[in-house]
């Protein structure tokens, strides 16, 4: 089991218990939480910037300012006040979640084009009707869409966690990089596990959005 | 079907904030029950303000509008457009529900159940040329012209008494456009409702409605009548330029051989069918340069002659 | 790892640990500016080109969809730890790990911009009789400009913020700091970090401005800020 292999598969079966398998586990619930909350808190903040026109702009500012804030510095920021808990990273991740989420769920609910709405309106539906069967229906595309890439790139800057805490797909990876001959399998088996999760979501997602999409299939 | 409603127009006026010509000038109009009425005009005549303001889309400042009998403003917004057909010229199909859902929106919004739903789509389907099958299909999957005829099944779903059309044929091509007014006018005497259809094309507005009225810049009303009142008798000089310098001619096309006395035979032109508008046999006494047509019947039976020199009699 | 618990006091500190010690830090920013740099030139050499090319020529869809779809799913710290292993530790390792890091969106993004023109444009340009090169030089960059940009905006941004992760592969830079807190204790990490969100927020806004700068008249559009939906995040 030395750093001269590049790839020992006897390792990963070792250690599936005691490293791997508990790093993927502890990578998906960091994503599974940062995920839910961020979506509540994006469609809800899609929903009054939907509703109140005018709260677009500051969002859009401050979801622009955050993206620029590399994950390491806003985890570091948040220590002071959260400290060096689960939490802190939680928060990180919601940020960037909210960042990708609100400017497409908006776009969604947007998306209705005008005739449509009018038809409706002039067909007698109340305001209420109009937004939960024509509006938000037709918001579901970008909604998914924006899950998909959320759900991406959560679990890549979850890797990161690592910095923080002893959590995740990144601990592995970290604890081998310390190492003045870094273990080769450890770092591929981890990231490659990191990659895989991520991929596999992407095509989830894509089924989901393909499901729940009938009305463009067949185009 | 239920039956058709009236609709008043009692002075009804509309200004917009800084702009000087009225919307709709001290507009006052009546459509009987029944009445296939055509609003037309140039654009800034009014004619689709006129429209949208009888389902409450569009509010106007003076006068009132009555549905048989009953202003508008009884009832909340809401239901009295549930109770109001309406077609828009891009249709406005809910991209995301079937044909058959988007049929069935209003009576959903009515409790309807769901039996009686189904009943109803099949048969509004086959109303407006669509086959039953055609209810599990997309919007996305149809052409212009078949998706203008799941608006109109849509419009009449809950059977409302009055169908308003807001230049519903204007983005379709010239052929498809024929056909659906041809359609439209079948539908009509099939269902009798109430229509009222804006159109800035004054053939489309000759060939569908009972009456038309006129409306000018400044949503003044010009003219108020049927067809042929209004081309033989336009009330004044912008009526007489609107509806083209060829007026008698297409005066002619409004009546067939089957309306005109006829003269005895023997006729020395062509032999026409008694349902020929009178311009086509006046276009057919041109090219062959005959002074008369003969007129048969559906066996061919000698009617009559029709002479060229009796067609501006005939008007 | 932390091992240190902090609270609001830390803040003071670090911006004392920033004012005390502003020539250390300028010469690590350097250093992850150098870093950075080179790999955005890299990408840009290679991925670029490749993106314009393979978007004028409408082929290889596939490529750019792949190369959003891996470039999203492909952690940094894998990517730079897998360079590790391979060319071992120092420069040449972190900045071909960045270099490809990069090279996603802007691959991305070259080939959607190229790819994206109107084709009613290019037509009519082929119709007056252009050269391919010239319907590319004269019609598709110039209307692609707004993507191109966005692509070197996200990439260049993406590569800056990665840099401090860098450094536990021998990058160099701010990140030496951030990552090592026995020495510099938290307020040195908050503080180094501070830097690199300055440096961040510095590149986009001038890249930001430069478009705005570059983009024909016709073209200005009022919201660029978030490209959706290929976008690299850390």
């Amino acid at each position: 089991m030395q750093g001269d292999h590049t790839f020992c598969p006897d390792w990963v079966r070792q250690h599936w218990g005691d490293t791997l398998g508990p790093a993927l586990v502890q990578h998906i619930e960091l994503t599974a939480i940062a995920i839910a909350i961020g979506f509540a808190l994006s469609f809800t903040l899609a929903l009054l910037a939907h509703r109140f026109r005018w709260l677009e702009q500051p969002i859009g500012v401050i979801s622009a300012v955050i993206y620029t804030i590399p994950s390491i510095a806003l985890f570091l920021l948040l220590v002071p006040f959260t400290g060096i808990t689960r939490t802190t990273v939680e928060i990180a991740l919601v940020g960037y979640t909210l960042v990708i989420l609100v400017p497409n769920f908006v776009a969604g609910l947007r998306s209705a084009p005008a005739d449509v709405l009018e038809a409706a309106r002039g067909m007698g539906l109340t305001g209420r009707q109009i937004f939960m069967r024509v509006e938000l229906p037709l918001a579901v595309p970008a909604i998914v869409g924006g899950l998909r890439i959320a759900v991406v790139s959560t679990i890549t800057i979850a890797t990161i966690a690592a910095f923080l805490l002893p959590q995740g797909l990144g601990y592995p990876i970290f604890l081998a990089l310390k190492d003045p001959t870094p273990f080769k399998t450890e770092i591929y088996s981890a990231g490659a596990l990191a990659v895989a999760l991520a991929l596999v979501c992407d095509a989830l997602l894509v089924g989901l959005r393909r499901a729940l999409i009938p009305w463009a299939r067949q185009t | 079907m239920s039956e058709a409603a009236e609709i008043i127009f009692d002075h009804v006026t509309k200004r917009y904030a800084g702009r000087e010509a009225a919307a709709l000038d001290d507009l006052t109009l009546e459509i009987p029950a029944g009445t296939f009425c055509i609003l037309v005009g140039p654009s800034g005549g009014g004619k689709t303000t006129a429209l949208k303001m009888i389902n409450r889309l569009i509010p106007f400042d003076s006068g009132e509008i009555r549905i048989d009998g009953r202003s508008i403003d009884a009832l909340p917004a809401v239901e009295l457009r549930r109770g109001i057909g309406y077609v828009i010229q891009q249709i406005g199909l809910f991209p995301h529900m079937t044909v058959g859902e988007n049929i069935g929106t209003v009576p959903r919004l009515l409790g309807w159940p769901k039996q009686k739903i189904r009943a109803r789509t099949v048969e509004l389907l086959e109303l407006v040329g669509l086959e039953a099958s055609d209810a599990r299909r997309y919007p996305s999957q149809l052409s212009g012209g078949q998706r203008q005829r799941v608006g109109l099944a849509r419009a009449l779903a809950a059977d409302p008494p009055v169908l308003l059309m807001d230049e519903p044929f204007g983005a379709l091509d010239p052929i498809t456009r024929l056909r659906l007014q041809t359609e439209l006018r079948r539908l009509h005497r099939e269902v009798e409702k109430t229509i009222i259809f804006v159109t800035h094309d004054v053939d489309e507005a000759i060939t569908l409605g009972d009456r038309i009225a006129i409306l000018r810049q400044g949503g003044v009303l010009a003219q108020y009548d049927t067809p042929d009142a209004i081309l033989g008798h336009p009330a004044d000089d912008f009526v007489k330029e609107f509806v083209g310098e060829d007026r008698a001619l297409r005066r002619l096309a409004l009546r067939t051989l089957a309306d005109v006395p006829l003269q005895p035979g023997p006729g020395s032109g062509a032999r026409l069918p008694a349902h020929t508008s009178l311009r086509n046999a006046v276009s057919q006494m041109l090219e062959t340069n005959d002074e008369d047509v003969v007129v048969v019947d559906d066996a061919g039976n000698e009617l009559g002659v029709f002479r060229l020199r009796d067609a501006g009699a005939a008007l | 790892m932390l091992a240190d618990t902090a609270n609001l006091h830390t803040f003071v500190e670090a911006f004392r640990f920033i004012g005390d010690n502003p020539g250390f830090l300028a010469t690590k920013a350097l250093e992850q500016v150098e870093l950075s740099g080179a790999a955005i030139g890299v990408a840009l050499l290679v991925a670029m080109p490749l993106g314009i090319t393979l978007g004028h020529l409408h082929r290889g869809s596939g490529v750019a969809i792949a190369a959003s779809i891996f470039g999203r799913a492909l952690p940094s710290l894998v990517l730079i730890a897998a360079f590790l292993t391979v060319l071992g530790i120092g420069f040449w390792n972190n900045m071909v790990a960045l270099a490809v890091l990069g090279s996603g969106p802007l691959l991305t993004n070259s080939f959607d911009g190229v790819d994206g023109v109107d084709g009613d444009a290019v037509d009519a340009a082929r119709g007056m009789g252009m050269t391919g090169l010239q319907i590319l030089r004269k019609i598709e960059l110039p209307l692609a400009l707004p993507l191109l940009f966005t692509g070197i905006r996200v990439a260049t941004v993406t590569v800056v913020a990665t840099a401090p992760i860098a450094a536990i592969a021998g990058g160099g830079g701010l990140g030496d700091i951030i990552v090592n807190q026995a020495s510099y204790r938290l307020s040195g990490v908050l503080g180094a970090s501070f830097c690199v969100m300055a440096l961040s927020a510095l590149v986009f806004l001038a890249l930001f401005a430069l478009q705005a700068a570059v983009t024909p008249r016709g073209l200005r559009r009022t919201r660029v800020l978030i490209d959706q939906p290929r976008k690299e995040l850390l």
